[in-house]
């Protein structure tokens, strides 16, 4: 719990002449659940894409477990634990949403050309299981009836919850998500925030964008705020609702809708 | 009678090897998104190098290895496959259209190059003295056509059945998810490069394969046989099947090759004199009227592609499914 296991030194991107993520030093502790708050256009999303290598930065470096992986790709950092869902769902539209989970998990033994041909008993068995788990996650975020429906024809939330199932299918241990309560409704957003504790406890660490306030009063520690792509705030929960500056950038603007 | 089987032998032969190539071109469309606009180069490749490696020495230009049949073809299927993994390589980190411009242009550049460089495989009179395998004992007739014929629809089987389980596998679905959506494949650990160049050599190689299967046919390729037209002719076959299904693959070959044949009889028979020498034109401009009109009105094909499904070989799994709602 003390060990930062996903850091940035410095970091910064920008767009052109806008400066979207700037000189950002975090430290995610290893088995926390972090929550990330901020306005709209803050730069947390932006982070997340820096953090996970679908961006390059443009200043900065990123480490992950201690190693410096500042430039790596997406691939190679799931590959080393680091998994992320996305604010605005990607789907695999003309998959099943079962094979949208099916596809996580990392080395499976049939996505070598040859591993249909050459052990077909074994990929099979191996398919099973996959299959069996996928189902058992599609049930806990209750998509399991839409199984062999196109992904692309379920709804918005759905497509949230099947961002979330997908990434704990491929079993990273730090898991980035993106405002996974969004447009899902209350009391299956109690289980998935169950699910998430649950999980915690088990050793995977969160990182957890959200501007639902009391959501994340509630289930994150610690809080950190960005605005403008700056860390303005950074504390445990108590500290941020106690903090003045704060509820005045952000959570004042939270009572107004 | 016997002219008219002999001529439907001819025809499968004919629309079974387009077949296998069109499969190699659903993989890489179909499946995986890649889009290949110079199918000919790799069927040419694979046609070219067997009869090089296969073929009787010839004073004036390369080849005459005179290799066993089989090691010939395969020989074509890694010249095909060996072409795409360098164009591959170079283009496949690039934008998608590119992929088309480039691979367009190195068809062209093919065809080019086997017009122009007699001394490698005959210029523009193209390669000959090739002698097809099992021809002293089978002869040049009927016999021998259907002996071939059987052996191009176990190719069109074979390839068939590998297609058909590698897109259902784990590595299909790895082909799919990177065709829809390339980010969200690359967030979840699969490596997209990778993936396609695979899918993409893959794809070649049994176009290859195809055109090797062509030139044996005809113990004969010219620069002729590797115009652009075939690669539209390819590609309409998959579009009118619909792309991303296998069945629709060969569906789809088999009519726009009989419309083909057809319509280039009919043409030739009704057309009036003085318009025989367009025919070919009339029918380049009915290729292109087919694949503009299935897109706009039927854009999955006459077979769709179809979703692969829980249930698909594990029945127990229906309990499960389908249970909530
Ligand atoms: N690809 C991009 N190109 C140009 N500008 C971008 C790009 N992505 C983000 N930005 C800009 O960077 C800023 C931060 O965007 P970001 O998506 O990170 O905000 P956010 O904190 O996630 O906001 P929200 O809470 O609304 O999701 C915005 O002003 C946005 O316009
Ligand atoms: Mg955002």
């Amino acid at each position: 719990m003390t060990e930062p296991i996903l850091s940035t030194r410095n970091l910064t991107r920008d767009f052109g002449p806008f400066r979207a993520v700037d000189g950002v030093d975090l430290e995610i502790l290893d088995g926390s659940i972090t929550g990330l708050i901020g306005p709209n256009g803050a730069g947390k999303s932006t982070l997340f894409n820096v953090l996970t290598g679908m961006l390059a930065p443009t200043a900065g470096q990123v480490f992950l477990q201690g190693r410096d992986v500042t430039g790596q790709q997406s691939d190679r950092l799931f590959a080393q634990g680091l998994g992320r869902t996305f604010q605005i769902p990607r789907p695999f539209g003309r998959m099943s949403v079962l094979e949208n989970v099916m596809l996580a998990p990392m080395n499976q033994l049939g996505e070598r050309l040859w591993g249909p041909i050459l052990q077909p008993a074994r990929m099979r068995a191996e398919e099973a299981a996959i299959r069996e788990r996928a189902l058992e996650v599609l049930e806990f975020v209750t998509l399991d009836g839409l199984a062999d429906q196109a992904a692309a024809e379920i709804s918005g939330g759905q497509r949230k919850l099947l961002e979330l199932a997908r990434v704990l299918m491929g079993d990273p241990s730090v898991i980035l998500l993106d405002e996974p309560a969004a447009g899902v409704n209350p009391t299956l957003t109690r289980v998935l925030i169950d699910k998430i504790e649950e999980l915690n406890r088990g050793g995977k660490t969160f990182v957890i964008i959200e501007h639902d306030m009391d959501f994340v009063m509630q289930h994150c520690d610690p809080v950190i705020a960005l605005a403008q792509g700056k860390i303005v705030f950074q504390g445990t929960a108590e500290e941020a609702q106690a903090n003045p500056v704060l509820l005045d950038a952000y959570l004042g603007a939270q009572v107004d809708d | 009678m016997i002219g008219v089987i002999s001529y439907l032998v001819f025809f499968t032969t004919v629309a079974s090897i387009l077949a296998i190539a069109v499969l190699g071109l659903n993989l890489q469309w179909g499946n995986t998104g890649l889009f290949n606009g110079g199918v000919v180069a790799f069927f040419g490749a694979g046609a070219y190098a067997t009869l090089i490696l296969g073929g009787t020495p010839q004073a004036d230009h390369l080849g005459g290895f005179e290799l066993f049949y089989p090691l010939a073809l395969l020989g074509g299927m890694l010249a095909a496959g060996l072409l795409a993994w360098l164009v591959g390589v170079l283009t496949l980190r690039l934008r998608h259209d590119y992929l088309a411009i480039a691979t367009f242009g190195v068809a062209v550049a093919f065809e080019t190059l086997m017009r122009n460089a007699e001394g490698l495989a005959g210029g523009a009179k193209g390669l000959r003295g090739f002698e097809r395998p099992l021809r002293e004992a089978l002869g040049d007739g009927f016999t021998y056509n259907l002996v071939f014929l059987a052996f191009v629809l176990t190719l069109l089987i074979v390839v068939y059945v590998f297609l058909g389980r590698l897109i259902r596998s784990p590595f299909g679905r790895m082909l799919r998810a990177i065709r829809e959506d390339e980010v969200a494949a690359k967030s979840l650990g699969k490596s997209p490069s990778r993936v396609r160049l695979t899918a993409f050599v893959t794809g070649s190689v049994i176009m290859g394969l195809a055109g090797g299967l062509y030139a044996t046919f005809y113990a004969f390729i010219s620069p002729q046989d590797v115009l652009p037209i075939l690669t539209f002719q390819i590609w309409a076959m998959l579009i009118v099947g619909g792309a991303g299904n296998n069945a629709g693959a060969v569906l789809g070959t088999f009519i726009i090759w009989g419309g083909w044949t057809a319509s280039g009889w009919a043409l030739s028979r009704f057309a009036p004199i003085e318009a025989q020498l367009y025919t070919g034109t009339v029918q380049f401009i009915l290729i292109g009227m087919i694949i503009v009109g299935m897109l706009m009105w039927r854009p999955q094909g006459l077979l769709p592609e179809r979703l692969v499904v829980s249930q698909s070989g594990k029945p127990e799994n229906k309990h499960k499914t389908g249970s909530r709602r």
